[in-house]
């Protein structure tokens, strides 16, 4: 059973389109179409923020609130949800809600621009935390440029807005407020909208889009189009269409597979299924390895975890993707599907060459498995570190996962995996044998760090040199070494000191 | 009982919300590209050169024309009129004819149904070109003598003899890069023809009036026939003051062409290409000074990087010069300027206008000075510091009457500890195996007043209404800045009514003709004096009617809060302007202001360019990673003087947001071309502006308490929109600090801005080889 009416819902109304362009970005509806000129284009390719919304949807058995860039969400994939825009906060009676009212009286905008969309991921975290702290505020904040204030007064507002009466109203009430009748109506007709099981199958002059519901027909409908185009959290696709300007015939999107929106535990392993966003997937990921937070923290911004997926993110392959050193350390792989079967594969050998890799058509990544960490917990060392100009929303220059097995000393096995080295994620092998098998001592890391010549020959672009690369992958070397000594070695443990002279 | 309120709601002074705030929070702020679209509305977009010089030798659009949705091409060949929006000197096609330039200038228009029809028909051009040598960078065009403007030099005194004579000698170079603007909102105009070839523009701009003009150039109409209006814009930092001519002209070219109201947004990429950015600098110095560190004179040699054309080169270039010597007095100097040109984009206005680049300058002499005489920066600097009776002379022979500069860092030196701090930060550092600190404490002492001096005036126009309102307009744009805000209460406080009483109106050059750009500080200077002439034209009038109706004196007639005391009579504001109106008094006014005792004469560069000095102080404090070279601001104390200011909220606000701008210039921000002259970070995703986990992990900002303005500036407040940006100086001095403690102290590092990680490590590795081989 198929349909081809997209239905959402928007302030709680039904929204439905027919005839609607696949790629049509929801901020384009918004402002062409929709006539809701609130939600503003900055950038659009997912980096400003200006764009913010927020979706509800239900997932396992409630709500779900989280923001997104409506400028790289193509209108399809609000099919089933409930969106949210600048629009959508002040009550009937005029009242604003704390996120407004806590940035009129913190002064938190100056030319206004960028400010709908940091209203917007206020509410996102107001809908969804009870009491964040600075960390939370930041994240919660880390895809929003702002030129004008210098964020302060926006930080000021996001503690502000908790000391605020709750709205009432149509408004449904945060998670952390259970009970509200009118997130208890929300939930019920999203539920009534996800019980839908039909496919949406969308066909127009601009392209087609269809969303299946199970996994079987969707490995279907991929094998059968193997020259459709894969949609998961469009943080990679959307760009192609705002900024490259291709045209996409037929998308195929997972987000409304239900098997895929599924992160599993069982036999020591740690599986996480296609549909997944990197939020929910590093949240899973940092239960185990709490090393990880920083892939976590300074993978681009909040919004954009709320949208991408960790399957497209290793899928994308690109050389300067976060996940897959982090993964490729750990010894992850790789659960690949194309119509009924399913291999698995260690994730390095999914990469094959630059933007090469060992997909067949009609194959697509259903899950990553990551192995969590054995019993020796003490006798492994592992660390995901990122080097870029920016620590919010910005593309490494270099990120190290590394994982050593140690023992008595000795390292018995090294796993060195690094991007932006080289045109894939790639392991030093040079270097792992440098260090396998000897003490890491200041003549094994010597090695390691000269063999790290015969592993990379970087690349120079605008975001480093190849000299800074090297010099830097050699240098996390010995961060990886001072580590082990128990040195400090990081300028973010220094957030905590404040009590300074 | 509480008696009669004695203060209207809002006046001067208060810490009133932006006049806009709730519009802003509730997305229902209109931008242009928010404006309901006429019917048959166009939508532009620009084709854009892909060689950073050459000759054109065909340019065939026919793909473009044949592209879906395209309605128009518009080239050259289209301009009626002149083929130029540039600002000072006429060097700026609007398209390129014959040659192209730089990588990025715009060829051509298309106009098409939607947006995105015309951006994806604008790449379907196939251009031919013949390449010729480029000039990409300073250096070359130093070698090359490739100039936009003329070489200009300032002398003071017998630099050599001095530089000779002192004690000790030093010499250098460093260099800073550009700054994209990066307003949020990117350029757009709007444009709408109107009948008997007229046309009505809504342009994102700091400077309708220049647009008018350039638009009435391009159309070959005339002023009266151009009117544009704007609102308020989403951001313009400079950016936005002579760059929107060509969009702006553009579309109403299109306009003209098509009889079709036409909208031209950029794409950020193209914005990001397109528009000029700060001026990225070279300076070489060299300075004489004594044992303690006293500067005895100083010549620099100041190369900056215009682009392509003048743009507004000549006035920034000026205005570096004149801060060259930041809050320290410098007995005899010699500064030469060089406005290179380079097969790149035109750089233009961005806040500071020259002053950041200045100050960068003499900054680093007085840094290096210190740690070569191995001593604390901070006491070389106050010993450097201008008097306030003596010694108080610039090197353009400016007499500084207001300098606050000592009791201010006396002040912020205390508060924030700076010199406990600062040992305790060496002991920490000398047992860090990978971390190193830094701390920086710097000032900034800024010249308030366009250094084109006719600039300085500005015009008003205030309409009371017979219920008792008012309608305020005024030559200044609203960008973010509070400007509408701090007018507003200024004519709140002169007729003693409420704020909300009183709605400033978009700017629009129908109402206030001839305005200067809101730029160099000086909105809230000039067009708060402009309103406030207007009110107190309409308070005379009032209170010549109110005397002779209550038969008092004029002198007996009082306007408190919202009422009028003429003798024992008490009317409501409303009341008496409705009187008023019956007697058949005029209610509306014009007001005007020129900025007094200023002059300098500019073949010498001197005299009195600058109406009175605005000044700050921050102390920064910051961590770098030995391993990585990146950097983390820990702590930053702010003091600011903005005079009294008309706003506390927004002041700070000012200076808040200057400070982080002025950061990440010095820090992150960085424009990377390549050996092609292409702009490789066109984009968020490449070029990366602070965002939120940027702000110093303890930021504590305040307007100084004592601050008043010696000038009779509107109500003794101070401009501050740009000198914040320069407290930034103080992070990256702090950041070579921590360099310099990566090296142990042994010798004074060379860091060339901005302050990537990758330029940190590069700068630590050259400083522990230098300390390895001293
Ligand atoms: C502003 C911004 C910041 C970013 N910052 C970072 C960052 O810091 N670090 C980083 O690594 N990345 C970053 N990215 C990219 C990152 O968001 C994406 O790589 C993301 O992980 C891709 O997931 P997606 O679900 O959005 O994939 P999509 O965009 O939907 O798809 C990406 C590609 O993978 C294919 N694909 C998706 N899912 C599958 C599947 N299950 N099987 C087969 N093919 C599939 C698609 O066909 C497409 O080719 C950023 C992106 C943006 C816009
Ligand atoms: S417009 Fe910038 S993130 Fe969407
Ligand atoms: S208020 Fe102007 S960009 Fe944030």
């Amino acid at each position: 059973m198929t349909t081809a009416e997209l239905h959402f819902l928007l302030d709680g109304r039904d929204v439905r389109l027919t005839n609607v362009s696949p790629t049509t970005t929801l901020l384009n509806w918004l402002r062409e179409d929709a006539g809701r000129c609130g939600t503003k284009e900055g950038c659009a390719e997912g980096d400003c923020g200006a764009c913010t919304v927020v979706l509800a949807e239900v997932r396992d058995g409630q709500l779900n609130w989280r923001s997104v860039n409506a400028c790289i969400q193509f209108l399809p994939t609000l099919h089933g949800k409930a969106l949210f825009t600048v629009e959508s906060l002040r009550a009937a009676d005029g009242r604003l809600h704390p996120a407004q009212a806590a940035m009129v009286s913190c002064h938190g905008s100056q030319c206004g621009f960028c400010t709908p969309g940091f209203v917007m991921s206020l509410f996102g975290l107001y809908q969804t935390e009870a009491a964040p702290d600075d960390g939370a505020v930041t994240d919660a904040l880390s895809g929003n440029l702002c030129r004008c204030t210098g964020y302060r007064p926006i930080k000021s507002a996001a503690h502000e807005m908790y000391r605020l009466p709750v709205p009432s109203g149509s408004l449904p009430a945060p998670q952390w407020l259970p009970g509200d009748a009118a997130a208890q109506a929300l939930f019920e007709r999203l539920s009534a909208l996800d019980a839908d099981d039909r496919t949406l199958d969308i066909v127009h002059a601009g392209g087609r889009f269809t969303a299946p519901r199970s996994v079987d027909a969707f490995a279907d409908c991929v094998a059968a189009h193997p020259g459709a185009t894969i949609l998961a959290g469009s943080t990679d696709v959307g760009l192609w269409v705002t900024k490259q300007f291709r045209t996409l015939p037929h998308l195929i999107y997972l987000g409304r597979v239900r098997e895929l929106d599924r992160i599993s535990e069982t036999d020591g392993w740690l599986e996480i299924a296609a549909a997944v966003t990197l939020e929910d997937a590093f949240r899973a990921i940092l239960q185990h390895y709490p090393e990880f937070s920083e892939l976590w923290r300074r993978f681009a911004s909040r919004p954009i975890r709320n949208a991408g997926t960790l399957c497209g993110n290793i899928a994308n392959g690109s050389p300067i993707g976060d996940s897959m050193p982090a993964l490729i350390a750990v010894g992850a792989e790789v659960v690949l599907r194309g119509g009924r079967q399913r291999r698995t594969l260690a994730l390095e050998a999914l990469y094959l060459g630059y933007q090469k890799k060992a997909l067949a058509p009609g194959e697509f990544v259903h899950s990553v498995r990551i192995p969590l960490p054995g019993q020796a917990r003490d006798r492994q060392l592992v660390r995901a570190w990122k080097i870029s100009k920016r620590q919010d929303q910005d593309i490494s220059a270099v990120f190290a996962g590394f994982c050593l097995q140690l023992e008595h000393g000795t390292v018995r096995e090294a796993r060195l995996a690094f991007g932006g080295m080289a045109a894939t994620p790639k392991r030093a092998s040079h270097a792992e044998a440098a260090l396998t098998g000897r003490p890491f001592d200041a003549a094994a890391l010597n090695d390691a760090r000269a063999a790290l010549a015969q592993d990379f020959q970087p690349l120079s672009d605008m975001r480093a040199s190849a000299t800074y690369r090297m010099e830097v992958a050699r240098n996390l070397l010995t961060r990886l070494q001072l580590e082990l000594a128990g040195a400090a070695t990081r300028i973010d443990s220094m957030e905590a000191d404040h009590d300074r002279p | 009982m509480t008696g009669p309120e004695l203060e209207p709601r809002g006046g001067a002074g208060s810490a009133l919300p932006h006049e806009s705030a709730v519009l802003h929070v509730t997305g229902s702020a209109t931008y242009i590209d928010d404006l309901p679209e006429l019917r048959g509305t166009l939508h532009g977009a620009i084709g854009l050169s892909s060689e950073a010089h050459a000759s054109i030798v065909k340019l065939d659009l026919s793909a473009v024309r044949a592209a879906p949705g395209v309605i128009r091409v518009l080239t050259a060949d289209d301009i009626p009129g002149r083929n130029d929006f540039g600002p000072v000197i006429h060097d700026d096609p609007i398209f390129a004819t014959g040659e192209v330039q730089f990588h990025g200038q715009a060829l051509f228009a298309v106009l098409a149904e939607d947006m995105r029809a015309a951006r994806a028909a604008a790449r379907l051009a196939i251009v031919e070109y013949d390449r010729l040598p480029t000039v990409l960078g300073i250096d070359e065009a130093l070698e090359a003598g490739t100039r936009v403007l003329p070489d200009i030099s300032l002398r003071h005194g017998d630099v050599d003899a001095a530089i000779a004579a002192a004690p000790h000698q030093l010499e250098g170079t460093v260099r800073h890069g550009g700054q994209d603007h990066f307003y949020l909102e990117t350029h757009i105009a709007y444009a709408i023809p109107q009948e008997d070839n007229t046309f009505k523009l809504h342009s994102s701009s700091q400077h309708p009036g220049e647009i008018q003009l350039q638009v009435a150039h391009a159309l070959g109409i005339e002023a009266k026939d151009v009117t544009v209006e704007c609102r308020r814009m989403g951001g313009g930092f400079g950016g936005k003051e002579s760059q929107p001519g060509q969009i702006a002209a553009i579309a109403a070219i299109g306009a003209l062409r098509t009889g079709r109201p036409v909208k031209l947004r950029l794409d950020r990429d193209d914005d990001m290409v397109l528009t000029g950015k700060r001026h990225d600098f070279r300076i070489d110095w060299r300075a004489g000074f004594d044992a303690d560190g006293r500067i005895l004179g100083v010549r620099f040699t100041q190369s900056t990087r215009a682009g392509y054309s003048a743009d507004l080169t000549g006035a920034i270039a000026d205005r570096a010069m004149f801060h060259a010597d930041n809050a320290y007095h410098l007995p005899a100097v010699a500064i030469d300027s060089h406005r290179c040109k380079t097969h790149t984009v035109s750089n233009t206005a961005f806040r500071g206008f020259g002053g950041p680049q200045g100050m960068f300058g003499i900054e680093e002499v007085v840094d290096v000075i210190a740690r070569t005489l191995g001593r604390d920066p901070l006491d070389v600097r106050k010993l450097n510091y201008y008097g306030v009776s003596e010694r108080n002379t610039t090197h353009y022979g400016q007499t500084i009457e207001d300098n606050v500069i000592h009791e201010m860092s006396a002040e912020l030196e205390a508060d924030c500890d700076y010199r406990a701090r600062r040992e305790a930060i060496r002991q920490w550092n000398a047992s860090s195996p990978v971390i190193r600190r830094g701390i920086a404490l710097t000032p900034v002492k800024f010249g308030i007043s366009f250094t084109a001096t006719h600039l300085n005036q500005a015009g008003a126009l205030l309409n009371v209404y017979t219920d008792g309102t008012v309608l305020l307009n005024h030559g200044g744009t609203e960008m973010g800045q509070g400007l509408f805000t701090k007018v507003a209460q200024v004519v709140a406080r002169e007729l003693q009514i409420d704020v909300d009483r009183i709605r400033v109106t978009a700017s629009d050059t129908a109402r206030v003709p001839n305005a200067s750009a809101t730029a160099a500080s000086s909105g809230a200077d000039l067009n708060g004096k402009a309103a406030q002439d207007a009110a107190r034209k309409i308070k005379a009038r009032l209170t010549e009617f109110a005397a002779s109706r209550y038969a008092v004196r004029e002198d007996q007639v009082e306007f408190r809060a919202n009422r009028v005391h003429a003798g024992a009579t008490v009317v409501s504001f409303a009341e008496l302007v409705h009187a008023a109106w019956m007697a058949r008094i005029s209610l509306s006014a014009t007001g005007y202001y020129r900025t007094p005792k200023i002059a300098y004469d500019r073949s010498t560069l001197s005299g009195r360019p600058f109406y009175y000095y605005a000044y700050g102080v921050a102390c920064s404090e910051v961590a770098i990673d030995t391993l990585t070279g990146e950097s983390k601001v820990l702590r930053t104390d702010i003091l600011h003087d903005a005079g009294q200011s008309l706003n506390p909220a927004i002041d700070l606000g000012q200076v808040e947001g200057g400070f982080i701008q002025g950061m990440g210039w010095l820090t992150m921000e960085e424009l990377h071309w390549d050996a092609a002259g292409r702009l490789r970070t066109h984009a968020p995703s490449t070029y990366k502006i602070p965002a939120v986990s940027d702000v110093p992990l303890v930021f504590n900002v305040r307007l100084w308490a004592r601050a008043i303005n010696a000038e009779d500036a509107i109500f003794r407040s101070k401009a501050v929109g740009e000198p914040p940006f320069m407290l930034a100086l103080s992070v990256w001095h702090a950041i070579k600090d921590a360099v310099a403690a990566a090296a142990d102290y042994r010798v004074t590092p060379l860091l060339n801005a901005p302050a990537t990680a990758e330029e940190i490590l590069r700068s630590i590795d050259d400083a522990r080889q230098r300390a390895r081989s001293a």
